[in-house]
């Protein structure tokens, strides 16, 4: 890392190692997403079916 | 406008990170993670009554995160220590990997995350279970118990057999003398399994001033300590068929398993100091992780065939 008047420059590793997380984390978000609403449908399924109108 | 100045003088520069996804899957502690979930899943197959797989694999998966967050505030807790041992140096704080604010956030942001995707998408005892454990673990374990009794790991032994607990009333929404059987296996098997590694380790507990057993009381008394558990632990692993969910054949199978600990925990007993003394803590300590998930491998088992010849509930 370092550091000049334009700011901190990151090193090719802290810049790569970024990349690494950012993804993982994107990753970890979209399955989350896709897990809560499988787990919506799961939860509301028969309720919403069987609700009374 | 206020004049506000930035000191980047050494040592205080901003702290990049240049830990990689590995790194904070390393903080959750994924060896016992694997034992979290294998017990908690037997915990749910064993449960009467019956819960969507989905749902199930949620409730699987918060718990194995909940655990695992625990794992991260441990070592964000003890990096202290870890750092001494030689045992734990690798690990990712001591190793510069990971800041401890790092650790600090990431333990609780996936505390809080799994206890309540656990309450909403499952049920709140379960959850509340799951947030006891946690606590229980870092709390009352980690920053008390650890370090100032060398009752430490028969105390704190009950956060790592709540899992099947919380399996159990994932399914159920209740906790029944069942699932205190599962947690009483688990309960009374952690002090041998830790103090055989207790013994073979005591150098680095002692460097790092952490009071297990034989750093306290010697070598003696810990191999005494650890028959007299084992002992213990015998019948306890006999409840299931006790209590009328598991069949003769797993009480036949539990015995025997049982006995083959007591057996290598005799020969810890007898066996001189030196390396014969730690060749048979070794094959202890090794022998106590199949005797776990053995005798939990065979509840499930015995579970399953109870159910496909309709034996049992």
């Amino acid at each position: 890392m370092a550091e000049d008047e334009d700011g901190v420059r990151l090193t090719p590793e802290q810049k790569k190692s970024r990349r690494q997380r950012s993804i993982a984390i994107a990753a970890i978000l979209v399955g989350l997403v896709v897990l809560f609403y499988l787990v919506t449908l799961v939860r509301l399924g028969g309720n919403v079916a069987e609700r009374a109108i | 406008m206020s004049d506000v100045t930035i000191d980047l003088s050494a040592g205080r520069r901003p702290q990049v990170s240049t830990a990689g996804a590995g790194d904070y899957f390393a903080l959750l502690k994924p060896r016992v993670m694997s034992l979290v979930i294998f017990t908690a899943l037997v915990g749910m197959v064993l449960a009467p009554g019956g819960v969507h797989p989905l749902i199930g694999f949620v409730g699987l998966l918060a718990i194995a995160v909940g655990a695992g967050a625990s794992g991260a505030l441990n070592m964000w807790y003890d990096a202290d220590i870890d750092r001494v041992m030689a045992r734990t140096s690798g690990r990712p704080i001591p190793a510069g990997r990971v800041a401890p604010a790092e650790a600090l956030q990431f333990g609780l942001v996936l505390s809080v995350m799994s206890v309540g995707v656990l309450g909403v998408a499952v049920n709140w005892l379960a959850a509340a279970l799951l947030a006891f454990t946690i606590f229980f673990y870092v709390a009352v374990y980690t920053m008390w118990l650890k370090r100032w009794t060398p009752q430490n790991i028969v105390i704190g032994g009950a956060a790592g057999a709540f899992p099947p607990v919380i399996g159990w009333a994932a399914v159920t929404g209740t906790i029944s003398v069942e699932s205190l059987a599962l947690f009483a296996i688990i309960f009374f098997w952690t002090p041998p399994h830790f103090w055989a590694l207790a013994l073979l380790k005591a150098d680095d507990y002692a460097r790092a001033g952490v009071p297990m057993l034989p750093v306290v009381a010697g070598d003696g008394a810990t191999r005494r300590h650890i028959v007299a558990y084992t002992a213990l632990m015998l019948p306890v692993g006999a409840l299931p068929f006790a209590l009328g969910f598991a069949s003769a054949g797993y009480l036949v199978i539990s015995l025997a398993m049982g006995g083959w600990f007591l057996y290598r925990a005799v020969e810890v007993l007898r066996a001189p100091a030196g390396p014969e003394g730690r060749a048979a803590s070794v094959k202890l300590f090794l022998y106590s992780i199949v005797y776990l998930f053995g005798l939990f491998a065979v509840l499930l088992a015995d579970h399953v065939v109870a159910l496909l010849t309709g034996a049992g509930a």
